[in-house]
Order: C-alpha cells, then sequence, then structure tokens
C-alpha cells in the first residue's frame, strides 16, 4: 500500500509547485500593478493586519524593530502615507507623476505545508516626475500568508539598490 | 574677477529683503564657498563614527573633500582627500578604514592618520637631490588648518586665523549641551546610518526654512490632518496615542495662528534656535522611568533643567541644524549654486532606556528618512523657490514679516512674544551673511 502512494504523493507535490510558483508571480504581478495604478488602498489591503512595508537602508539589517529604516510601515502608518498622498494639500502630489514596475525573477524559497510562503524577486522601476526619469531597482522578499481570499502579506521587505546612495529628492509612496 | 562682477555684495541684502541673485547667480555661490564654508567651523562628524585607529569618513567642507580619519594616538585628524604627489584623491569609499596608513593607488605613497609624510617608493634613488622629500612639508597630505571637539561633535576649519570653536558657537552650544545632557552618561553616540538627501535648491534655501515657524501649518498641512485621522482612530481603539502619531499630527493640530506663540532667539554669526512645540514630556511609563534615571544621574534639580530646556532645533550657521530634543541633526552640505545635500544622524542617549531611543528613532524614520513622510513637501517648495528666483518677475526676497517689532537684547535678537512667526531668522542670517561676504574690504 505504502509504495504505491509514494509516486501519487510525489506528482501532487510537482504540481502544487507549479501553482504555487503562478500564484506567486500573479501575486506579485498584481501587486505591481496596483503601485502604478495608484491603488492606495487596495496596496494597503494586500497585507495581512499585523503586515509591515520595510525597506533597510543598507543590506546587513536583519529586522525593523529598533534600527533606521527607510520605511517600516504597519497598516497603519500606511494608512497615513495613503491619506497624506490624497490630501488636496499634499504639494508635492501636484505635478505629473507615474511609475512603472516590472518584477521577474520569482523563486519561491519556502513553502510551508499551511502553504504560506517566502518568495524572493527582483524589481525595476522608471519613475517620471514632471519632466525627470529615476530608475530603482533591487530585491523583494516577500512573506506571504495563505488565506480563504488569497495571499496576504505578513512582511515585505525591499532591498533597493539605489539605497546605497543619495537619494536625488525622496520617496513619496511605497516601491 | 569677480569682483568685477559683484561690485558691492552689501548692495544686495537690506535688513528687510535680499536680491535674487543671492540665491541664484553662481559666482556669489562661488565666494560663499571661499569666504563663509571654507572659512567658518564646519561639522565634520562624530567621534564615534570613527571609534578605532584608520577609520574614516569623508567630509565636503565647502568645494574641499575632506576625510576625517581617527589616528593611533585617538586624536582625529581632518585632512584634505588628496595625494601631494599628482593631486589623486587618497580614498574613493564613503567611509571605511585605512587600516596602518594611507597608501595612494596611484604610485604608493604612503602617510600616517595625521597626513604626515610616510614612505615614497624610490625615495632614495628617485628623489635625491630634488625639492621633494621627507623634509617638505609640502610632502604631507595637507591638514586642515584647525580641528575642534566640543562634547563629541567634531568641526574644522579651513582658515588658520578666526575665533575658537566655542567663540564661534557662542550660546548656539546649547545644541550640543541639551543632545548629551539628556544622557545620563552626559554623551551620545552615533547611530550608524546617515540619511542622504540631495535638494534642488540654494543652502540658504533649507536654513530660512529650518526657523520659518510660519510653513509647517500650510506645507505639512496634508500629514498632520493624514496622522491624526489615524491617531484618532488608535486612540479610540486602544485609548492611547503613539507619540510618533503626535509628532507628525502636531503638524496640524499647532494652527497657522498659534506659531506666533512660539519664539526664535537669534545670536551673532547667525545661529538661532526655534523654542520647542512638540511636548515631547509625556507622563507614560516609558518617560517617568527615564526621568527617574536622569534623576539619579543628576538630581532632581539640574534633571528639571535639562527637561525644560526649550528647544525646537538648533541652527548653527552656515550648515548644521541640531534637533537636539530628538537627538538628529542634519548637516548641509552644498553642492551647487541650485544643489544641496543634507546628511542626516541619529544619536543614541548613552544609559537612557531603549524605549527613549526607539522614540526618537520613529521620528528619524518617518520625518528624516528619503520615504518621509514631511520633507516631500518642503522639498518640493524649495525647488518652486528656486525656479521662481531664476526668474525675472522680481528683483527681491521678503523678509519683512513683523519687522522692527525685534527685540534686541543682551547682543542677540528675540523675537517678540506674539511674534513667533517672525522672519527674524531669516534677516539675521542675512546679516551675518553680508558680515562674512564682505569681511576686509
Amino acid at each position: 500500500m505504502a509504495k504505491k502512494k509514494a509516486p501519487k504523493k510525489k506528482a501532487v507535490r510537482r504540481a502544487n509547485g507549479r501553482d504555487t510558483q503562478h500564484a506567486v508571480e500573479q501575486f506579485l504581478y498584481r501587486q505591481a500593478e496596483i503601485l502604478d495604478g495608484k491603488r492606495w488602498q487596495d496596496f494597503i489591503d494586500l497585507f495581512a493586519d499585523d503586515g509591515v512595508y520595510w525597506m533597510p537602508p543598507e543590506p546587513s539589517h536583519t529586522t525593523w524593530d529598533g534600527m533606521p529604516a527607510i520605511f517600516a510601515e504597519d497598516k497603519s502608518l500606511m494608512t497615513v502615507r495613503m491619506k497624506r498622498v490624497l490630501h488636496p494639500d499634499a504639494w508635492s502630489q501636484k505635478p505629473l507623476w507615474g511609475t512603472n514596475h516590472v518584477v521577474g525573477n520569482v523563486v519561491i524559497e519556502k513553502e510551508s505545508p499551511s502553504g504560506d510562503v517566502v518568495a524572493r524577486s527582483r524589481f525595476h522601476m522608471m519613475e517620471l516626475r514632471r519632466d525627470d526619469v529615476r530608475h530603482f531597482a533591487g530585491s523583494y522578499v516577500h512573506h506571504l500568508k495563505k488565506t480563504k481570499d488569497g495571499y496576504r502579506i505578513k512582511l515585505q521587505r525591499v532591498d533597493m539598490t539605489n539605497a546605497q546612495a543619495a537619494y536625488d529628492y525622496v520617496l513619496q509612496v511605497w516601491v | 574677477m569677480l569682483q568685477e562682477t559683484v561690485p558691492n555684495l552689501a548692495k544686495f541684502v537690506e535688513p528687510d529683503r535680499v536680491r535674487r541673485e543671492v540665491y541664484t547667480d553662481p559666482s556669489i555661490f562661488e565666494m560663499e564657498m571661499e569666504r563663509i564654508h571654507e572659512r567658518l567651523w564646519i561639522y565634520c562628524g562624530h567621534e564615534t563614527q570613527v571609534p578605532k585607529a584608520g577609520d574614516y569618513y569623508t567630509v565636503q567642507i565647502g568645494r574641499q573633500p575632506m576625510l576625517m580619519v581617527r589616528g593611533k594616538d585617538g586624536t582625529i585628524n581632518v585632512l584634505y582627500n588628496r595625494c601631494p604627489h599628482r593631486g589623486s584623491m587618497m580614498c574613493g569609499d564613503r567611509s571605511g578604514n585605512a587600516g596602518e596608513f594611507f597608501r595612494c593607488s596611484y604610485h604608493s605613497w604612503t602617510f600616517h592618520h595625521d597626513g604626515t609624510l610616510k614612505n615614497i617608493p624610490m625615495m632614495e634613488s628617485g628623489y635625491a637631490g630634488t625639492r621633494w622629500g621627507r623634509d617638505n612639508p609640502d610632502c604631507n597630505m595637507k591638514r586642515a588648518a584647525r580641528v575642534e571637539n566640543y562634547r563629541g561633535f567634531v568641526f574644522a576649519s579651513l582658515a588658520a586665523d578666526g575665533p575658537s570653536l566655542l567663540e564661534f558657537l557662542g550660546r548656539s552650544k546649547v545644541a550640543f549641551d541639551d543632545i548629551c545632557d539628556r544622557s545620563p552618561e552626559g554623551k551620545v553616540e552615533v547611530v550608524p546610518n546617515c540619511f542622504r538627501v540631495i535638494q534642488r535648491s540654494n543652502w540658504k534655501i533649507f536654513l530660512e526654512n529650518q526657523l520659518d515657524a510660519l510653513h509647517p501649518s500650510v506645507t505639512h498641512q496634508s500629514t498632520g490632518r493624514a496622522a491624526r485621522e489615524v491617531e484618532l482612530q488608535i486612540e479610540k481603539k486602544t485609548g492611547k496615542i503613539p507619540l510618533s502619531y503626535h509628532m507628525l499630527s502636531a503638524f496640524a493640530t499647532v494652527t497657522i495662528e498659534k506659531w506666533d506663540n512660539f519664539q526664535t532667539l537669534n545670536y551673532p554669526g547667525g545661529h538661532c534656535i526655534l523654542t520647542g512645540y512638540m511636548g515631547l514630556r509625556p507622563q507614560d511609563p516609558d518617560t517617568l522611568e527615564y526621568e527617574r534615571v536622569l534623576a539619579k544621574a543628576y538630581g532632581e534639580k539640574r534633571k528639571e533643567a535639562i527637561l525644560t530646556t526649550n528647544i525646537h532645533h538648533v541652527l548653527i550657521y552656515p550648515g548644521l541644524s541640531v534637533q537636539s530634543p530628538l537627538q538628529q541633526l542634519r548637516a548641509v552640505r552644498p553642492l551647487g549654486v541650485d544643489k544641496t545635500l543634507t546628511e542626516i544622524w541619529h544619536f543614541r542617549l548613552k544609559g537612557a532606556p531603549e524605549p527613549i531611543y526607539r522614540r526618537a528613532l520613529a521620528y528619524y524614520n518617518l520625518v528624516n528618512s528619503p520615504a518621509t513622510l514631511i520633507n516631500a513637501d518642503d522639498l518640493e517648495n524649495f525647488w518652486k523657490a528656486q525656479q521662481g528666483l531664476s526668474s525675472e518677475g522680481g528683483d527681491w526676497v521678503s523678509f519683512h514679516r513683523h519687522h522692527g517689532r525685534d527685540i534686541e537684547k543682551d547682543g542677540m535678537v528675540e523675537t517678540a512674544k506674539d511674534c513667533g512667526t517672525s522672519e527674524a531668522p531669516m534677516r539675521n542670517q542675512m546679516k551675518a551673511w553680508t558680515q562674512y561676504m564682505t569681511a576686509g574690504q
């Protein structure tokens, strides 16, 4: 009996692997689309209730807790950021601006029996503001929790290569 | 040459207004670098940035690329980042450890940490009979003319003459006393991270904005209101308001009329203090524990004096803004007439409880990081100011607000009780600017 079951299990795992890869990629693409579409509430809704968006100032940092951080935002702080950029007197939001994200190199680092996933990926992002173009690139690590409504982000770590250099102007929203 | 194009600089500044060229003319910028930034005491860094022998940090003083380096004897030296042989930059990294000595990557000249020559390849065979050799001081890396350290904060002046650091700081030295005294050990150490943000505007626009008490409720209203809304939701849910939200919502809850109740204290040399407005002394358990620690170290009376020091931030002309109650500072490095770098550092109060560090850290991250919820709108305004000043739509910048109501006493200018938004700090800075720019003429 046991011998017969083994190959079946293997086949299921392979199918799951492909499904996971596909599902995570779709999730990351959707997140990028939401950012480029300036759908800020939808972006926040991708996070679990205790989710955190984190951009360390340098790659050696292992936690945002008690450390200098470019972003270290829970949903409440993310809501402040959203409300700020939507406020009619957010002066720096007046000029034309937009972004274009490309996400790739998606690697599933870990998948737990419950379906929670740790995934690594890379991004390139072009930002246009007035007549100026800025180019940002780096890597994401997503800690995703599987829920009945799809994945929710427990932690998104963003290591931006540009973070090592001086910023010409600032970042107003998440990358 | 410059004198020909700019015949009388004093004509550019009147007590209540300034010509726009002061912010836009590249030749005036060059003169500022020569007469202000490359003469006055400029902040290089904190001694804890370079704890070990050979540790160095690069720093720009005016137009000069410099190195702050710890020597084997513990002394901190400030040197030009330049090899005396062919002029190559010695250290290409922003910071690091030079090892036992500096070694030029071009021809392997080596130097001790104080800049003195250690060795030249082929010293005997190649240089015998030339004027280049160990006895010639021109073979050393050039040192900043003067270096002084006040309570761990290292300054350099590229001019051999002039007042000492403490004479120069005058009463603005309270910035460093306040930041250090808030530690029960009287010391701070740097948090090893520097946020660096470039502003597309003249360096003086940033300095003026630091003491402009009218701008927060206009510029930062969006963040103030957003934080206020979320803070009320949090209070409803938990019954408490985190201090980090209060720091942001203060920009909206302190309304435009209330800003006149604050005060600026304007000192000779352009230095200035804006008094506090954030109410950073709540009565939560963390603060009370911190106050106990301070009282134990200093006694009750001294503790009260320290915690009631009334500072929001201190501007040290021409390039440092110290927010001592939150243990952070911004160093201003002019890169061009319309381009300025700010280097933003945070410090830990030695011996203070962890929550006090974390409270200030929240401000550092939310207000001073490159994803700032506050400065995004400042930098937008600065850029717009630079653009507008470049136009011929008008010749003058107005500093008239509450002009004539300044109170002069004890060699300083204090704003009247109901004149907190006075443009006195801008008038005071331009007065110092004129003195420095026309000195010796």
